[in-house]
């Protein structure tokens, strides 16, 4: 059999190796002749009792994030009025697995309709009653997935609910590859909390295939390759082992402080683009945010409000306990169209109405986020800055707008504090310029600096040789942010993907940057590269230090 | 004729009433004799608030109101313990 490579959407990433395992589905569709109404109601009343029992048990072996998750369904079976429309069917002479199927068929088809991916993803918690009533109605066991009793699977499946996976033995599952689903799912969020590599949407093909042969799932290229041949096993071989001990290590030290050998702290951020993930991640691992991405907010088809806003804000803080949270006004332009946000038809997007040149011009929304910003600032540190500034004047202009937003709020009675407000460093002017900006801060926008400096597009991959980060000239720039900062005392980090880049980092710290703000999953290995960095070496090394 | 008690709290959780709310606003009301029942506005349409399915189904959305009223002998008690735990965001007190 040849090698064969099934693309699916990463839920929860990771690279494994293991043995492929089909779990075949039970029918659930056994008929059974039906009782007297009577024999039905017993019947099914008798079901519902043990699968609450059946999830009561579950819930009390894990966690209590994991048991909130079933409680939902647990409460499900206590819900006269969701299951009246059952009883009546029984009375009426339907047997009870056809009559729950049935109405629950119903319920799923209604949470999966419609456009809210919320409640499309609680159709999984559905489908995870409906199988667990019907086991118990047909006689049979409570349903519990039994893999084999070997370690190393990648467990192939249709669909795998929440209870279904809490169920497995996880000792025995290297990783996961599913033909529906979606990364939103109540079963994605188990799947990253526990560090299981999960794919999902891989198609049916994916249920063609044979129990027993190797099989990689790899998220970073969101792909299946279904019995590797040498050169892709052994590839995946050596990239895994690396991966492992370097995890293994990282991962061990990742709640510790980031130290230079020659004793430099050196603050770790988080990057938040989209705060959902936040709950399943230890706060004390970061020195805090470093940056908040606020576009997700603008995601949907309304724009959002200042309560909403507010209420989110105010989550990220209250996860960050006390630690400081920097939230980037809204950034919209140039590669992030947001439909009645940003101007169509401009020439030159990257070069034109983007970033803080946008929102000063729409009032409307910048007023309402800065006034959930301000609210915000109540409850801890709160660090605000405005993205794409080219001259001090459009500092001193916000400073100036976010002081009178303050300023409404508390003539308005609502609590609310003007937190520290400083700068996105992007365009090069603006970093030739640094120590001329009334900023508190200022954070590095790598992405942008390179692609100003280099004018080179983001986006075009043909000039990705001109738009490297070690460019000699963005370096300088950089260097010269970090000078101009440190004259005044004042704080200055790198954001973007130069960051977490392991060639890179060493290179920022040799510049004088002592704060790295990096995506949540690179807080650790960039936690281990600054441990492995020494200031002293630097010394006759014949670049200078 | 006793009549419907009714109060009314703003929804803080930024996703809305999603699945760990609705079960915290069914699992309180059902403590209670009175009907409790909740909407998005003071009108109605008015919903079970003991159905854990229907009070999710509502959809109710992050900043917005939310109306809960009861008819009983504890209405007075359920109604205001329910304000309480929409305005403490849903948390255990």
């Amino acid at each position: 059999m040849a090698e064969l490579t099934i693309s699916g959407i990463a839920a929860s990433d990771g690279i494994a190796m293991g043995t492929f395992y089909l779990r075949e589905e039970v029918s659930s569709d056994r008929l059974r002749e039906p009782g007297t109404p009577a024999q039905e109601r017993q019947l099914f009343a008798k079901s519902l009792e043990q699968a609450a029992d059946s999830l009561s048990n579950l819930m009390k072996r894990i966690d209590a994030e994991a048991a909130e998750i079933l409680e939902f369904q647990y409460e499900l079976l206590n819900d006269e009025d969701f299951l009246q429309p059952v009883y009546n069917e029984l009375d009426l002479g339907q047997s009870a697995d056809v009559a729950w199927a049935a109405m629950m068929d119903a319920e799923i088809a209604d949470y999966a309709s419609g456009t809210d991916e919320y409640m499309a993803a609680r159709a999984d918690d559905m489908r995870d009653l409906k199988k667990r009533v019907l086991g118990h109605v047909s006689g049979g066991s409570s349903a519990a997935f039994d893999a084999p009793d070997v370690t190393g699977l990648i467990l192939a499946t249709s669909t795998l609910t929440p209870s279904e996976f809490l169920e497995l033995d996880l000792s025995r599952i290297a990783g996961i590859a599913i033909s529906e689903g979606s990364a939103t799912s109540h079963v994605s969020i188990l799947a990253r909390a526990r560090g299981i590599p999960m794919l999902v949407g891989c198609g049916v093909d994916l249920l063609k295939l044979r129990t027993g042969y190797s099989a990689i799932v790899d998220t970073e290229n969101s792909v299946l390759l279904y019995n590797p041949q040498g050169d892709s096993h052994s590839q995946y071989h050596a990239r895994l082992e690396v991966l492992n001990s370097a995890d293994q290590m990282a991962k061990e030290s990742a709640h510790l402080p980031a130290v230079t050998k020659n004793g430099e702290a050196v603050k770790i951020y988080a990057n938040v683009d989209d705060p959902t993930i936040l709950s399943c991640i230890d706060a004390s691992h970061f020195d805090g945010v470093g940056l908040t991405r606020t576009e997700f907010l603008f995601e949907g088809a309304e724009l959002p409000s200042e309560e909403k806003q507010f209420g989110i804000y105010r989550n990220i803080m209250r996860w960050a306990d006390g630690r400081p949270v920097t939230i980037r006004t809204l950034d919209a332009g140039g590669d992030k169209p947001i439909s009645g946000v940003t101007f169509d038809g401009e020439a030159n997007p990257f070069l034109g109405l983007r970033g803080y040149r946008l929102s000063r011009m729409r009032k409307d929304i910048f007023n309402a986020q800065l006034r959930a910003l301000a609210r915000a600032a109540v409850f801890g540190p709160l660090k605000v800055m405005i993205p794409m500034v080219t001259v001090r004047e459009e500092m001193d202009e916000f400073r100036e707008m976010f002081s009178s937003v303050v300023h409404d709020l508390k003539r308005e009675g609502i609590a609310c504090s003007l937190p520290a407000l400083g700068i996105m460093v992007e365009v090069p002017s603006a970093a030739l310029n640094a120590d001329t900006f009334d900023a508190e801060f200022f954070s590095i926008g790598s992405n942008d600096l390179i692609q100003y400096t280099t004018a080179c597009a983001r986006d075009n991959a043909i000039l990705a040789h001109l738009a490297q980060a070690d460019n000699p000239a963005v370096l300088k720039l950089i260097t010269m942010v970090v000078d101009a900062a440190k004259a005044r005392a004042k704080e200055v980090s790198v954001c973007g993907d130069m960051a977490s880049m392991p060639t890179i980092v060493p290179l920022l710290l040799k510049a004088g940057v002592r704060s790295l703000s990096v995506a949540i999953a690179q807080g650790p290995a960039v936690k281990q590269i600054v441990r492995s960095w020494d200031a002293r070496s630097l010394r006759g090394d014949g670049n200078g230090g | 004729m006793s009549a419907y008690v009714m109060a009314s709290a703003i929804i803080l959780d930024p996703t809305g009433l999603h699945a760990r709310p609705a079960v915290k606003v069914s699992k309180m009301a059902k403590k209670y004799t009175a009907t409790v029942e909740i909407s998005g506005t003071e009108e109605g349409i008015w919903i079970n608030a003991k159905s854990t399915n229907a009070v999710m189904k509502m959809k109710a959305a992050h900043g917005s109101n939310l109306f809960v009223r009861a008819l009983g002998d504890d209405a007075k008690t359920a109604v205001s313990n329910i304000i309480e735990l929409i305005q403490r965001d849903f948390k255990d007190s």
